[in-house]
């Protein structure tokens, strides 16, 4: 097996993460797809520093997921505070610039 | 040909038969898990979707010579992340499923052309470049894949791990503040609400206590008043508000049944 196929995996994963943001409406779902973008990122990052022989990659991958992770923090915390105000966890409600 | 397989160099075949295996085993799942991510309907099911990806990526990084992400993808993501999910969706209210209407006209279907595009696009990308020979990570591990990535972590990376904490700090306190509630009233005691439910003098005695009833004792069963009709009083506003209160038809016929098998015990 060629090391391509994790590349193609993870492009493969990445446009499924990009068709769950532009498609659904519930924004936990949306969140997670942004996940699933961040976690497709990463699987490239790991085989590209098993092709070129060094740790870097990997450093980076995992500097993404600390990211990540603050991320969701932020997110959640967001969402649920616009769910105590709207009652709702759809994207297209949290229409005003307030909550 | 086994022979021919032997004789070809690593570098045409780049990983071992077990890691092929695995890649072929793994892959399908994690695709199809993620395309749940996409179509399921219920948020729920989402979840677990791309909790079956994390796994399986922990597992392809393991495969990588990436022991030490593999590890941390398994704890922070499947653990942390995914179960942080879990719990919002659950304090959302779980059955918060998709609105169908569009707001903006065909963007489903436009969303869903853009994500292919971009696919293609990536794939055509990688597809028309040509790789040379991995130069594998037995050299960058010599020491084992924790060292080497502590390394160059706290060498060539420090100041962006240091910056990192500040990152992590800054969203915890950002997510502090995000979900605080200011208490409005001042908290109502336990004797609070008992005056005050003798001042209004309605239901002195408090509410009646659901599941009055000889087939369930269960807490979305209303009770039944002297008369034999169920009481709404009994059951919590939060199942009523739910719909997950016993339907009253379906009561009446349990009240015939039960009423039935007493009759025919006493005829035994």
């Amino acid at each position: 097996m060629n090391l391509d196929n994790y590349i193609y995996l993870s492009c493969i994963l990445f446009a499924i993460g990009s068709a769950t943001v532009l498609v659904r409406r519930n924004a936990i779902v949306v969140f997670m797809g942004v996940e699933l973008m961040l976690n497709a990122a990463n699987l490239a990052f790991v085989t590209f520093a098993r092709m070129h022989g060094t740790l870097d990659g990997q450093v980076v991958a995992l500097f993404v997921m600390l990211v990540a992770a603050a991320e969701v923090v932020v997110g959640l915390a967001i969402i649920m505070s616009i769910f105590r105000a709207r009652r709702s966890a759809s994207v297209d409600d949290a229409n005003l610039l307030r909550l | 040909m086994n022979s021919l397989l032997t004789a070809l160099p690593a570098a045409v075949r780049d990983t071992s038969g077990s890691e092929a295996v695995l890649f072929w085993v793994l892959a399908p799942l994690m695709v199809v898990a993620a395309l749940g991510l996409l179509f399921a309907k219920k948020a729920v099911h989402a979840a677990l979707g791309v909790a079956v990806v994390m796994v399986s990526l922990g597992v392809f990084y393991l495969a990588q010579d990436a022991d030490f992400l593999g590890i941390i993808q398994v704890f922070v993501y499947t653990g942390a992340v995914m179960m942080l999910f879990l719990f919002v969706l659950m304090l959302v209210g779980v059955d918060s499923s998709d609105s169908l209407v569009e707001t903006i006209k065909g963007q489903r279907w436009a969303g869903l052309a853009l994500a292919a595009g971009l696919g293609v696009l990536l794939i055509a990308g990688i597809g028309s470049v040509t790789f040379g020979r991995a130069a594998g990570l037995d050299a960058a591990n010599a020491d084992g894949n924790v060292v080497g990535v502590a390394a160059k972590i706290f060498s060539q990376y420090v100041w962006t791990f240091e910056v990192t904490s500040a990152l992590l700090i800054t969203a915890a306190m950002g997510a502090m503040v995000l979900a605080h509630r200011e208490r409005l009233g001042e908290r109502r005691t336990q004797r609070d609400l008992s005056e005050r439910r003798f001042r209004v003098g309605r239901y002195a005695a408090g509410l009646p206590a659901p599941g009055v009833f000889a087939r369930h004792n269960a807490v979305d069963t209303p009770a039944l008043l002297p008369d034999g009709t169920p009481s709404p009083l009994s059951v919590s506003r939060v199942l009523r508000a739910r719909q997950q209160v016993r339907p009253h038809d379906e009561f009446g016929t349990d009240v015939a049944r039960v009423e039935g098998d007493i009759e025919q015990g006493g005829r035994r």
